[in-house]
């Protein structure tokens, strides 16, 4: 019996010998709901449309957390999936530490280097291979309102942090919420980084939270944007611990508070409730010039076999596909990576963003987040939210906070 | 084959044995060997002196899960115990329905917090939960906000804590003061002892062991403590319920800083032996066989 | 009323105000699972359905999406069951057999090695989580449910091995030494005489490990793969929806699904569970 099934076995990898390896992919991914479910499933059918075989590996939580200890489990024991969503410096450190596959065939073929703005190119790049692939570019700086709440009382989006306040000052008189936020770190430290760039300018969060100069981390500017933050902690409802962000997007849209701090995820919400830009609510960016972008992106493993690297070569390109990059984004609130993408039927706020985005190359106001990860590596940004989140969530003193910003980063380097 | 006979009992033990040194011990001293590297994403293997423990030592956020550690760790335990005696206690009274209420003490050991975190945070969250329903019924000034205030957030974590635990307690001590002699009890009854004077002096002194019994189980889920945190409050306000196990996991897989994880997790494991020790040897010295 | 009847009364609405508390949470997931969202968004957070719908756990069984997969949690439910059975079943005997020998058949240093394995069970598991990784990559069982199986009872063993030592220890060893002498062997006496007395330490044991390894998240999450992933990790994904609006109901109703083969053996053996714990091992 034993014998038969052995014979059977290696009768059948004979047969299979030569033939050409169908490309196969296992991508793990923090995509598991909703819009961003669905997105998913559509790169899904376009990979099984072209004779691949696609095993999903979903795993949600923490922003991506859980994914990230799940990888880490998964490489150590010689085990790492195809294709994984990673991110920003992320995706060097894992090249420095465990190698990336080189994807420049796929690049060059497909001339991303000419379809992508160059700050963004630059960080699917290792040592000037590709290693990555640009799924969108979402801008963190925006600033929604309510419009109905916004009319009522008179006030137009603020341009200055300053007319932020007064317009805060006005509706809290008036007995509305003026900020709905989520006390979660990322969160406050989202909040934290639109008003570095407000206040201290691009040249300014360059210098603080991509090149993290000491000076500039303990400048009076710095001072005055903990300030700020004080100022913001008062904006904000009781209530607002731990709350989810979509919640807090749910309350400007039902007209329970006039704004949130939120990047373009946030409108994806707003979309699929059926509201209108313009309309129903407005965006601007928030007080302050400049693009901060977040970039999510897939990178691939070094693996053996055939199949696997066919199906990275193909992933690759279909991520890039122009097809697909319009699909995703308009499911997700985001625009293109890809600068040729007609934007025919995405709403005015994406277009905008787009625009900013092609200004923000040209004048260097083209920004990488720090909150979302893009700016910095996990252990100096990490440390920065720590002091950020404490002192939101407490009554720290903004010298205090400054100090502690200094030693934190020191102590993280 | 009499050498095999002898031996029988040492070959059976040896797969445990050789797993525990390999699984337990050699990743304990793993990790302590990582403690005293530059590791970051993943681990490096090449020393580094004692680096990633000045970073800990000079890490506020490290201080407050510390400290909560002691709060969370006391309280939970303390208070465990007292409502889990008390519980027993009471149910020992030839209680009807007994059945019914031990199971519903029970059950919440059955259920993980995954599960049963989102109810939580609505029942806690002041403008969903109970102070909304709380004043609902006319109570206006009634105020249940803990879980958004940054002082009082960790005593949040100890109540759902102590629901958790509890009502296992309570089984614990529910067994022992079954397997009290009832000729003792009897006795002590037809000399007219009050009950409450044959509980604190005959039957609660003879339930020593299942007081090390419940203390070493709550001692377990109080370091082990992890999901509670994460459910409930993310860690937040701030960092203000942060516990060394969220420290060690934001470390070690959200931040890539591994060695600092693996720094924290020596001074963890220094607290649990400092602990456990103790209670093990007194526990397992050498008495005068039965 | 006599002061005996007005303490039996408190002591009766004591008891009855534990078992709210106990049962609150519980209470919140039942409902707000049989109500629609609508019902969720404009009503209390206490009040009782309205219109009880099961379509939420329908949904929650069979069509919720974790992913591009949108089965529910039914595939995962069976992952999880191939899982919990073995890794309870071999954590069991193993303890059995170790409790038996530390207690009945004592050789030098066996308390001390008693004391280490009590002391693995403090072990906090995101530490072992990247080592683990590598071993189970070493022995090709990483990303499988045999792998899971195998890290279940690696860490379920000091629990165990605990249960049937304080268990067996309270037997005499005058029985061992008869045996012995009427020429019964080490597993034959096991056999014979420990195994028939075992059944409630059995139980306490059972239901100790199910619920630790059917509740497990970190290791699921960690040590599986595409297709192994245990209804814990499922329930991550179904309930951890970053867009869109969240559907409550669904997300309660798949957490009640999941904890319910826990729930059903803590309701269903809680009595053995504590008649388990009164015969044995609270004795020390």
């Amino acid at each position: 019996m034993y014998l038969k099934s052995v014979l059977a076995a290696s009768t059948a990898v004979m047969l299979a010998g030569p033939v050409m390896a169908e490309p196969t992919a296992e991508v793990l991914h923090w995509w598991t709901s909703g819009g961003e479910a669905k997105s998913v499933a559509v790169l899904q059918d376009q990979f099984k449309a072209e004779g691949g075989t696609w095993t999903d590996m979903p795993v949600a939580g923490g922003g991506g957390d859980a994914a990230m200890t799940a990888l880490r489990a998964r490489v150590l024991s010689g085990n790492a999936p195809t294709a994984v969503q990673l991110k920003g410096p992320a995706i060097q450190e894992w090249y420095e530490e465990t190698g990336l596959a080189d994807i420049s065939a796929v690049a060059d073929e497909n001339n991303w280097a000419d379809v992508l703005p160059a700050q963004i190119a630059e960080h699917m790049k290792c040592e000037g291979q590709w290693c990555a692939a640009p799924v969108n570019v979402h801008r963190v700086n925006w600033l929604w309102g309510n419009k109905q709440i916004l009319d009522e009382h008179g006030i137009e989006m603020p341009t200055t942090w300053d007319e932020f306040n007064a317009a805060a000052e006005k509706l809290q008189e008036a007995g509305v919420t003026p900020l709905a936020h989520g006390g979660q770190a990322w969160q406050d430290a989202t909040i934290f980084e639109t008003v570095v760039l407000g206040l201290g300018g691009p040249e300014f969060f360059q210098k603080a939270l991509v090149d993290l100069d000491p000076e500039a981390l303990q400048s009076d500017t710095m001072k005055q944007v903990f300030d700020e933050m004080r100022t913001i902690r008062g904006y904000v409802d009781d209530n607002f611990s731990g709350r989810d962000w979509n919640l807090a997007t749910a309350m400007v849209m039902n007209g329970e508070a006039a704004f949130q701090i939120m990047g373009d995820w946030a409108k994806g919400e707003f979309l699929a409730a059926g509201k209108e830009p313009g309309t129903d609510f407005v965006c601007a960016q928030t007080p302050g010039e400049g693009f901060l972008y977040n970039v999510d992106s897939f990178a691939f493993f070094e693996l053996d076999g055939e199949d696997k690297q066919q199906g990275q070569a193909l992933l690759a390109k279909l991520i890039m596909g122009p097809e697909f990059q319009k699909t995703f984004n308009l499911n997700k609130g985001s625009i293109p990576a890809r600068t040729d993408v007609a934007l025919d039927d995405f709403d005015s706020c994406a277009v905008e963003s787009n625009k900013a985005m092609n200004a923000g190359a040209e004048d260097g106001s083209l920004l990488p987040s720090y909150a979302h990860g893009m700016a910095l590596r996990g252990a100096p940004a990490g440390a920065i939210t720590d002091v950020v989140t404490a002192h939101f969530n407490s009554d720290m003193s903004s010298d205090d906070a400054v100090q502690q910003l200094v030693d934190a980063v020191a102590n993280a380097m | 084959m009499e050498w095999l006979e002898r031996n029988v009992p040492k070959m059976v033990l040896a797969p445990s044995f050789v797993a525990i040194m390999i699984f337990v011990y050699g990743f304990i001293a793993w990790t302590a060997w990582i403690s005293f590297t530059k590791s970051r994403l993943m681990p490096k293997y090449d020393l580094d002196g004692i680096g990633q423990y000045e970073r800990l030592f000079a890490a506020p956020r490290w201080d407050v899960a510390m400290n909560n550690l002691f709060i969370f760790g006391g309280l939970f335990i303390v208070i465990s115990m007292a409502i889990g005696l008390a519980l027993a206690i009471f149910l020992d009274q030839k209680i009807r329905a007994e059945g019914v209420l031990r199971t519903i003490y029970l059950y919440p050991m059955a259920l993980s917090l995954i599960v049963t975190g989102t109810a939580w945070k609505w029942i806690l969250n002041p403008g969903l939960g109970i102070q909304e329903t709380v004043r609902g019924w006319g109570f206006e000034s009634f105020t249940f906000d803990w879980i958004i205030r940054p002082d009082m957030a960790i005593y949040v974590i100890v109540l759902a804590a102590v629901w958790q635990a509890s009502g296992f307690v309570m089984a614990l001590f529910l067994a022992g003061l079954r397997s009290v002699d009832g000729e003792i009890i009897r006795a002590a009854q037809v000399d007219g002892i009050p009950t409450h004077r044959i509980y604190s002096a005959i039957i609660i002194p003879t339930m020593a062991p299942i007081f090390l019994s419940a203390f070493i189980v709550l001692a377990h889920l109080a370091i082990k403590a992890f999901d509670l945190v994460i459910a409930l409050t993310g860690g937040g306000p701030g960092y203000a319920t942060d516990l060394p196990a969220t420290y060690m996991y934001a470390m070690a897989f959200s931040r890539g800083d591994l060695g600092q994880a693996a720094s924290s997790a020596m001074i963890m494991m220094m607290v649990i032996f400092a602990i456990v020790v103790p209670y093990l040897y007194s526990e397992l010295r050498p008495r005068h066989d039965k | 009323m006599t002061s005996k009847t007005m303490l039996r009364a408190g002591l009766y609405l004591i008891l009855i105000l534990f078992a709210l508390f106990y049962l609150m949470p519980l209470f919140v997931m039942l409902t707000t699972s049989l109500k629609s969202l609508e019902e969720i968004r404009t009503g209390s957070l206490l009040a009782l359905p309205r219109d009880i719908t099961f379509a939420p756990w329908v949904e929650a069984w069979s069509t919720a999406c974790a992913g591009t997969q949108c089965e529910g949690l039914r595939p995962f439910f069976w992952n999880s069951v191939l899982m919990a059975v073995p890794a309870v079943m071999i954590s069991t005997v193993v303890g059995a057999l170790n409790g038996y020998v530390f207690a009945q058949w004592r050789f030098r240093g066996a308390n001390l090695f008693f004391a280490m394995i009590l002391f693995g069970c403090f072990i906090p598991f995101q530490v072992v989580l990247l080592p683990m990784a590598q071993m189970l990559g070493l022995m090709g069982l990483a990303g499988s449910i045999p792998g899971l199986i195998f890290v279940h009872v690696i860490y379920g063993l000091g629990f165990t091995t605990l249960f049937f030592r304080n268990y067996y220890v309270t037997i005499p060893q005058e029985l061992v030494r008869a045996a012995k002498v009427d020429g019964a062997g080490f597993f034959r006496i096991f056999w014979s005489i420990f195994l028939p007395i075992s059944l409630p330490i059995i139980t306490v044991s059972v239901i100790w490990q199910f619920t630790q390894i059917w509740n497990d998240f970190l290791f699921g999450v960690s040590f599986s793969g595409a297709g192994s992933q245990p209804v814990t990790v499922a329930l991550n994904n179904i309930v951890n929806s970053t867009t869109g609006v969240k559907a409550y109901n669904v997300d309660m109703a798949a957490a009640i699904i999941a904890a319910l083969p826990t729930l059903l053996v803590y309701v269903v053996a809680g009595k053995y569970f504590i008649r388990g714990l009164t015969a044995g091992s609270v004795k020390g």
